[in-house]
């Protein structure tokens, strides 16, 4: 038993083991807090398009040795806001518009590594997460917008649930529903950016969904979904890390594999009950639906 | 020296010859509306008729594209959607939905104190403050429209706007929804409707409109529910009695129906 015990605190000597653990928890966190906005708009497809994305930027800046988070960031935004865009057109929806701007973007940032080379983080790193290589800047940067984002859920708190819940009502009643949904793009770009070294950018998207996916089966309100899916993503971070130093296996890899496990041992206890929570978790009305319905705007005309 | 006349009741939204429509395909066209202080209004119409798109045009979100629209500054508006149009498997309590509508600026989470008492206060008026913690999936139909009935409430509306609040429930819910609104108007809300139920709501109201991009009819029920209006707004051949001083909106014959 002791052995066991003297095994698993074995990497906590290590430096980079424990920021690495650090950055996963408190990405586990992050992920889990965010999904629940993410599952209940129906928004999940938009986490994995999102990461993708920032793979492009990851890759340019990578390229032209440009500062990492910079690049990348201004890439991932710059994606939202063209998805924004063009699934405002009407004639494209906004799952097409996600499916062409993010992958295209995901495949340039492969052809630029694959022609200039990788000089900055590891490439495997971006795609499926690793331990190895967490610098303080990461922990850092995690740590920032972990505490941003904090600050925008309860500062926003009403304005979020409202317009995820209800966004035409929400917008006759004072909630600024296309600020707050561009408030809500910010911080998820920041988080799939802020993780990506960590969990990788093909598994940060099952981290935003599955511990929301959980809290959904475990309870009928919204603060305790919150708080549920935040602890059972920080759980899955923290579990995932020890696992994957100890297996040797991608941290993402593991992580993800952590969040499953817990899926699958609720599902197990409710004997399936739960899944009935789930049903319809994407019935959200697109409020850019609502807006493409208004023909040109004519203030004047008022 | 003059005796002074008594000034008219003052219009909160006012509609003047507005066109509104979508890809050139026009859904209202040269509308023109009063909706005055204390009214008790149902638009009635069929389906496509431009009932939804009145109601956003009265609520200001969305703008005209021909005409006039002026909305008394300062007029605090509120609007129940249809309940066929909630997801009722979203995580929220009763208690959570209706605090929504509190949505202005930076506020924690959880109720102040007081906006813990104005809730309840607001339920209870409803009858519905014993439901403040259950899932809006548990509630009946009547309880879900109290429910959002609440929520709009607590924004102290001069104007409340319901997009079919009657539509989907049963009768008994339908007479529960039509008493509590008549009594929401007369504690002086003003209140406009849109329904296709012309027996059931629209011959209940007092002051009825008949839209079909556009306005048909306007006024009392007797003046609206009428064979003439109501074929020119729903293209159907229908016939009125009167039963216990009420109009009743029998439908024709249809060709090739069975008439034995």
């Amino acid at each position: 038993m002791s052995s066991l015990w003297a095994s698993f605190l074995e990497p906590f000597g290590y430096q980079f083991f424990v920021k690495g653990l650090l950055v996963a928890t408190m990405a586990g966190f992050l992920c889990g807090l965010l999904g629940v906005y993410i599952i209940l708009r129906g928004m999940s497809y938009i986490g994995h398009g999102l990461s993708h994305a920032v793979f492009g930027g990851f890759a340019a800046s990578s390229v032209i040795s440009f500062n990492y988070y910079v690049g990348a960031g201004i890439w991932g935004l710059a994606s939202a806001l063209a998805i924004n865009r063009v699934s405002r057109s009407r004639r494209i929806g906004a799952d097409a518009a996600i499916g062409v701007i993010t992958t295209a973007s995901f495949a340039l940032g492969i052809a630029l590594l694959s022609l200039y080379g990788n000089r900055g983080p590891s490439f495997d790193a971006a795609l499926f997460g690793s331990i190895i290589g967490v610098a303080d800047t990461d922990v850092w940067v995690v740590a920032g917008v972990t505490v941003f984002t904090l600050v925008v859920v309860f500062g926003r708190y009403r304005a979020l649930l409202f317009s995820t819940f209800d966004p035409e009502v929400a917008d006759v009643s004072g909630v600024r529903v296309a600020r707050t949904d561009a408030l809500l793009m910010l911080v998820l770009s920041l988080a799939i950016l802020a993780t990506l070294n960590i969990i990788g950018v093909t598994l940060v998207a099952a981290t935003l969904v599955i511990p929301a996916v959980v809290a959904r089966m475990l309870t009928d309100s919204f603060s305790r979904m919150l708080w549920i899916s935040s602890i059972t993503g920080a759980a899955g971070g923290f579990l995932g890390m020890n696992l994957s130093y100890h297996l040797n296996v991608p941290s993402g890899t593991m992580i993800v594999l952590v969040d499953a496990a817990a899926f699958c041992l609720v599902l197990m206890v409710s004997g399936g009950r739960s899944l009935r929570a789930t049903a319809n978790l994407d019935e959200y009305v697109d409020p850019t639906s609502i807006l493409r319905a208004q023909p040109a705007p004519s203030r004047n005309a008022r | 020296m003059n005796a002074a006349r008594p000034r008219p009741p003052a219009a909160l939204v006012t509609l003047q010859d507005v066109g509104f429509g979508y890809d050139r395909h026009p859904v209202l066209d040269g509308v023109t509306l009063r909706v005055e202080t204390g009214a008790f209004t149902g638009v009635v119409g069929p389906s496509g008729s431009g009932k939804t798109s009145l109601l956003r045009i009265l609520l200001g979100t969305a703008a005209p594209q021909r005409g006039q629209v002026a909305i008394r500054p300062g007029l605090r508006v509120a609007y129940v959607p249809q309940l066929e149009t909630v997801n009722w498997n979203f995580p929220v309590t009763v208690a959570e939905c209706v605090l929504m509508s509190r949505p202005q600026g930076i506020r924690w989470p959880w109720a102040s104190p007081r906006e813990r008492v104005e809730v309840h206060d607001t339920l209870d008026r409803l009858g519905i403050a014993d439901l403040a913690r259950r899932h809006i999936r548990e509630l009946s139909g009547g309880q879900q429209q109290r429910m959002f009935l609440a929520r709009a409430l607590l924004r102290r509306p001069e104007l409340m706007l319901l997009d079919e609040p009657t539509s989907g429930v049963d009768v008994r819910t339908r007479h529960e929804v039509l008493h509590l609104l008549g009594d929401l108007n007369e504690d002086g809300l003003s209140i406009v409707l849109t329904t296709h139920d012309l027996n059931g709501v629209a011959a209940h109201l007092p002051h009825l409109v008949a839209l079909r991009t556009r306005v048909i009819a306007a006024g009392h029920p007797d003046e609206v529910i009428r064979p003439d209006v109501l074929e020119a707004t729903f293209g159907a051949d229908m016939e009125v009695l009167a039963h216990a001083g009420m109009p009743i909106v029998v439908e024709g014959h249809h060709r090739g129906a069975r008439t034995a």
